[in-house]
C-alpha cells in the first residue's frame, strides 16, 4: 500500500515521445490530441447528468417550478431565497443538520482515532477488530437503519433490555422522544461511519516512519508526548481532510435518518435533506426545494473554501 | 518498544469495548431473524434464540417482492459497476500521467462533487428523466448510478495507474511496442486488479444506495432492495420486526461478501486519492 502513495518519479521531459510509432521530433503538445477521446466517454456523461442537472437545479431555484402542474414555469427572481430567508422550519431543520453532523463527526473521528492507535499495535484480536470495522462500511444505510430500530424498540430491543438488567430502567421509546430522538439517530450515525474514518487514519499511522517513535521513546518521551510530537503532526493532513469529508457528509445524510425517524418525532430529527425530499416530492414544490439545495450547497462551499485556506496555510499537505 | 502490563490491560479493554461496540446491534439483527413470534413478542428478549426459525425468511418473501426487487438491484448495480469502469479507466489514465489542466479540474470535480446536497441533482434529473421516459425505470437508475459512480472510480483508478511505473511503459515502447499495444500488453494486466476492485467497489455502493431509488422508482416491481426494505416499516412506523429484519440481513450479504474480499484493495484505492488530493 505504501507503494500506492509514493508520488511517481518525474520522468525527464521528452521521454514519453519516445513512445509515439511517429516523429520523434513533434512537439509533445501533439501527443496530448489523442488524450481527448480517452476523456470523451467519460466527460460526456459528467457534463450532461453531472454539471448540466446542477446549473439546471440553480436556476430552478429561480422559478415557481411544480410537478405535476399545467401552467408554464414562471420565473420568479429571488422570491424562493425570500420565503426561504423566513422559513423558520427550514432554519430549524438547518440547525439540526449542524448538530447531527457535528455531533456525529466529532465523536466518529476521536472513536476512529481510537481504534486505529489500537489496530496499529501488535494485539492478539486485531484481526477480529478489522473485520467487525467493516460491517458497517459494508450494510446500505437502509439496513443500518432497520437494524438500528430493532436494538432500539422500546419492548423487543436489545438496549431496553440490557438497561433493565443494570437497573437503569428501560422501556422507553428512544426514536419518538423528543428528547431522545436525536441522540439516538446521532449514536447511529457514529456507529455507521466509524470504519472509513477508522481506515483512513490506521493508513496515515503506517504512513509515519516506526523510527521517530523509536528516536522519541529512547529520548525518555512517554505515550502521549511521543503522540503530540510525532504522531499528531504525521497524522494531520489525514485527519484534517476525512474530518471536513465527514463534515460535509454527513450535513447531507438522508437514508439513514429517514428509516430510523423520517425525521420525527415534531421535526426533531428533520434533516436539511429530508426537509427538501419532503418539499420536492411529497409537497411538489420542485423551486422552493431547488433553492433549499442551493443554499446548501452555499454554505457547504464555504466551508470548504475556509478550509481549504486553512489547509494550504498548514502547509505541506503532500 | 516495551509496554508495560497495566497499558497492556488497558489496551485489550478498550479493544474489547470496541468489539462490542461493532458488534452487538448486527448480532442482534442476525438474532432477531431467527426469532419466533413468541420471542419477538417476549418483554425480556435474549440474545439467542430459544427456538431459531426461518418462518421470518418466509414471511419476508411472501409480504414483499423480494427476489425481484434483489434482481432490479442486480441490474443497476451491475449497469453501473461496469459502464462506470469502462468508461472512467481511460479517463483515470489520462489524469495520472499527464500534470495537465484537465487532470487539475478532474480533482477538483471529484472534491466538489462530494459535497453536493443530492436534493440539487435529483430535482433536475427527475425532469430531464421523466422527458426521456426514463422515470421508474432500471435503466434510467443505472444512468444515475453510474454518473455518481464516477468521481470516485476516477479517483480510485488513478491511484491505481500511478503505482504501474511509467518506465515500464517506457520500456516497452523502447522495445518498439507502439501505444496502443503497451497499453494492452503492459498497463491492462498491472490494471486489473484495481479495475476490478473498483468495479466491485462501484457495485457495493450502487446496490447499498437509496436515495436515487427512492425518488425516480415508484411502482414496487422496479425498485431495488433498499427501497423495498422500507415497505416493511409501516406508515405509522410500526414495522413485523421478525421479517424486516430477516430481509435486511438477506440484503447484507452479498455487500459482506463483496466488501470482505475487496477491503484492502479499496482502502488502498482510496487514501491514494486521499493523500494525492
Amino acid at each position: 500500500m505504501t507503494t500506492v502513495t509514493e508520488a511517481p518519479p518525474p520522468s525527464p521531459p521528452g521521454r514519453r515521445a519516445g513512445r509515439r510509432r511517429s516523429g520523434e521530433d513533434r512537439p509533445r503538445r501533439a501527443v496530448d490530441h489523442g488524450a481527448w477521446f480517452l476523456v470523451l466517454p467519460a466527460l460526456i456523461p459528467i457534463l450532461v447528468l453531472s454539471a448540466g442537472p446542477l446549473l439546471y437545479g440553480i436556476l430552478l431555484a429561480f422559478t415557481d417550478a411544480q410537478s405535476g402542474r399545467t401552467e408554464p414555469t414562471q420565473w420568479i427572481g429571488a422570491l424562493n431565497f425570500r420565503d426561504l430567508l423566513h422559513d423558520t422550519l427550514f432554519w430549524e431543520s438547518f440547525r439540526i443538520g449542524l448538530v447531527w453532523a457535528v455531533g456525529v463527526t466529532v465523536p466518529q473521528f476521536l472513536l476512529a482515532l481510537g481504534l486505529a492507535l489500537l489496530l496499529n499495535q501488535d494485539l492478539r484480536l486485531r484481526w477480529l477488530a478489522r473485520a467487525l470495522a467493516i460491517i458497517p462500511w459494508a450494510m446500505p444505510e437502509v439496513v443500518v437503519g432497520i437494524m438500528w430500530r430493532l436494538v432500539y424498540s422500546p419492548d423487543a430491543g436489545i438496549l431496553n433490555e440490557t438497561l433493565r438488567d443494570l437497573g437503569m430502567g428501560g422501556g422507553r421509546d428512544w426514536l419518538s422522544g423528543l428528547a431522545t430522538a436525536l441522540p439516538a439517530v446521532i449514536l447511529v450515525g457514529v456507529w455507521a461511519g466509524m470504519p472509513q474514518t477508522t481506515v483512513a487514519l490506521l493508513a496515515g499511522l503506517q504512513n509515519t516512519p516506526r523510527e521517530l517513535h523509536e528516536a522519541a521513546a529512547v529520548d525518555g518521551a512517554g505515550a502521549w508526548r511521543r503522540f503530540r510530537t510525532v504522531t499528531w503532526p504525521a497524522l494531520r493532513p489525514i485527519a484534517l481532510a476525512i474530518t471536513a469529508l465527514n463534515l460535509i457528509w454527513n450535513f447531507n445524510s438522508f437514508a439513514l435518518v429517514y428509516v430510523l425517524t423520517s425525521g420525527g418525532p415534531g421535526g426533531r430529527t428533520r434533516l436539511p435533506m429530508l426537509f427538501a425530499y419532503e418539499e420536492a416530492f411529497r409537497y411538489g414544490q420542485f423551486g422552493y426545494a431547488a433553492a433549499m439545495g442551493c443554499v446548501m450547497v452555499a454554505v457547504i462551499s464555504i466551508a470548504l473554501a475556509v478550509f481549504l485556506a486553512g489547509r494550504l496555510r498548514g502547509g505541506d499537505d503532500t | 518498544m516495551r509496554i508495560s502490563r497495566a497499558a497492556r490491560v488497558g489496551q485489550y479493554t478498550a479493544l474489547l469495548a470496541y468489539l462490542v461496540f461493532l458488534a452487538f446491534p448486527f448480532l442482534w439483527l442476525v438474532s432477531t431473524a431467527f426469532k419466533p413470534p413468541r420471542e419477538l413478542g417476549s418483554l425480556h428478549p435474549t440474545w439467542i434464540p430459544k427456538d431459531p426459525t426461518l418462518g421470518n425468511f418466509r414471511q419476508a418473501f411472501d409480504e414483499q417482492p423480494l427476489l425481484h426487487a434483489a434482481f432490479n438491484s442486480l441490474i443497476a448495480a451491475l449497469g453501473a459497476a461496469v459502464v462506470a469502469v469502462l468508461i472512467a479507466t481511460p479517463m483515470a489514465y489520462v489524469v495520472a500521467r499527464r500534470r495537465t489542466r484537465l487532470a487539475k479540474a478532474v480533482t477538483g470535480w471529484v472534491v466538489v462533487s462530494q459535497a453536493f446536497p443530492f436534493v440539487l441533482l435529483i430535482i433536475p434529473l427527475f425532469l430531464v428523466l421523466k422527458n426521456l421516459r426514463l422515470i421508474n425505470s432500471v435503466p434510467g437508475l443505472v444512468l444515475v448510478y453510474v454518473v455518481w459512480a464516477l468521481p470516485f472510480a476516477l479517483w480510485m483508478l488513478a491511484g491505481y495507474v500511478r503505482a504501474v511505473p511509467p518506465e515500464l511503459e517506457e520500456a516497452a515502447a523502447v522495445d518498439g511496442a507502439g501505444r496502443v499495444r503497451t497499453l494492452v500488453s503492459v498497463t491492462a494486466p498491472l490494471l486489473a486488479p484495481g479495475i476490478v476492485a473498483t468495479g466491485l467497489f462501484a457495485f457495493i455502493t450502487a446496490w447499498n444506495e437509496f436515495f436515487f431509488a427512492l425518488v425516480l422508482l415508484k411502482t414496487p416491481e422496479k425498485q431495488t432492495l433498499p427501497v423495498v426494505l422500507t415497505h416493511f416499516i409501516g406508515a405509522e412506523g410500526v414495522a413485523d420486526l421478525g421479517p424486516l429484519a430477516a430481509a435486511a440481513f438477506l440484503a447484507t450479504l452479498p455487500s459482506l461478501v463483496v466488501f470482505a474480499i475487496i477491503q484492502r484493495r479499496i482502502t488502498g484505492g482510496m487514501l491514494t486519492g486521499a493523500v494525492k488530493s
